[in-house]
């Protein structure tokens, strides 16, 4: 159940940009196709990239335990349902455009027509990519995460020690935990 | 089971299903897409997203802004399912 090296370290090479590109697809939903559920999609390709590189035992140690990523999606959920729930508050009615065009937060003009485009325009609804974005991010890791913590796995010792038993047995396999 | 009379069989079950479902798709048949029937509503989501919700980008403006309801109901349905895998996927403490 091990993995090369070289997948190992071009994982942990490569895992930065996908994270930086889903964040892009992310926070650029509002503009350019794209939006929170895509993006949210391929941050979570990031964590399975981890999970496949490395192992489960190894992943809860060193990153971050499942229970961060409920917490993480149920954050999303809740970051979704109180920008809707504001917009009752401050505005007329439930998923109200409170923040268009208020020069707050996301809140630039927008050019009418067509644009090569502000990323500070749109009000709620970059907030609202975000939030399915983390929502979405966090339920896919919790689902591998759940996925992989059903799977019996050695340790690399005990793989490395399987490894020279196998050498020296000459074909009998066994030692899996 | 067997006893229970002839109407709980599985085989009209799956009649019955089938019947219903074909009287229910019988006026999708009478539907016409496209010009002159239904353009009304998808011409003012192009004509009128980018005054009314300030965004650029048509489809997010549906998906977040006129179907808000949707999203957050797409997103409640993918919460329920990680509930559903965590439930399955949970470790028994023995």
């Amino acid at each position: 159940m091990t993995i090369g090296l070289i997948v190992r370290t071009a994982g942990r090479l490569i895992v930065p940009f996908i994270f930086i590109f889903g964040f892009y697809i992310v926070a650029h939903g509002h503009l350019t196709p794209g939006g929170g559920f895509q993006g949210g999609a391929v941050i979570a390709t990031g964590v399975a990239l981890i999970l496949v590189c490395y192992y489960y035992r190894e992943c809860m140690e060193k990153f971050i335990p499942v229970t961060s990523f409920k917490l993480v999606e149920s954050a999303g959920l809740m970051l979704f349902i109180c920008t809707a729930l504001a917009g009752l508050v401050v505005a007329s009615g439930f998923l109200f455009n409170w923040l268009n065009a208020t020069g707050g937060l996301f809140g630039d003009a927008v050019v009418y027509g067509i644009n090569p485009g502000n990323l500070y325009t749109a009000g709620i609804i970059p907030v609202l990519n975000f939030a399915i974005g983390i929502e979405v991010f966090g339920a896919l890791s919790a689902v591998l995460m759940f996925m992989f913590a059903g799977l019996k796995e050695t340790t690399s010792e005990e793989d490395d020690a399987e490894t020279s038993l196998h050498h020296m047995n000459t074909g009998k396999k066994g030692g899996r935990k | 089971m067997k006893d229970t009379g002839a109407i709980f069989q599985p085989k009209f079950a799956v009649v019955l299903i089938v019947l219903v479902t074909i009287i229910f798709l019988l006026p999708a048949f009478g539907l016409t897409f496209g010009a002159p029937a239904a353009t009304m509503t998808d011409q003012y989501y192009i004509d009128n997203s980018q005054t009314e919700t300030g965004a650029n980008n048509v489809v997010a403006a549906v998906v977040f802004d006129f179907r808000g309801f949707d999203t957050l109901g797409e997103a409640t349905v993918l919460f329920i399912a990680v509930l559903g895998v965590a439930m399955i996927f949970r470790r028994l403490h023995k």
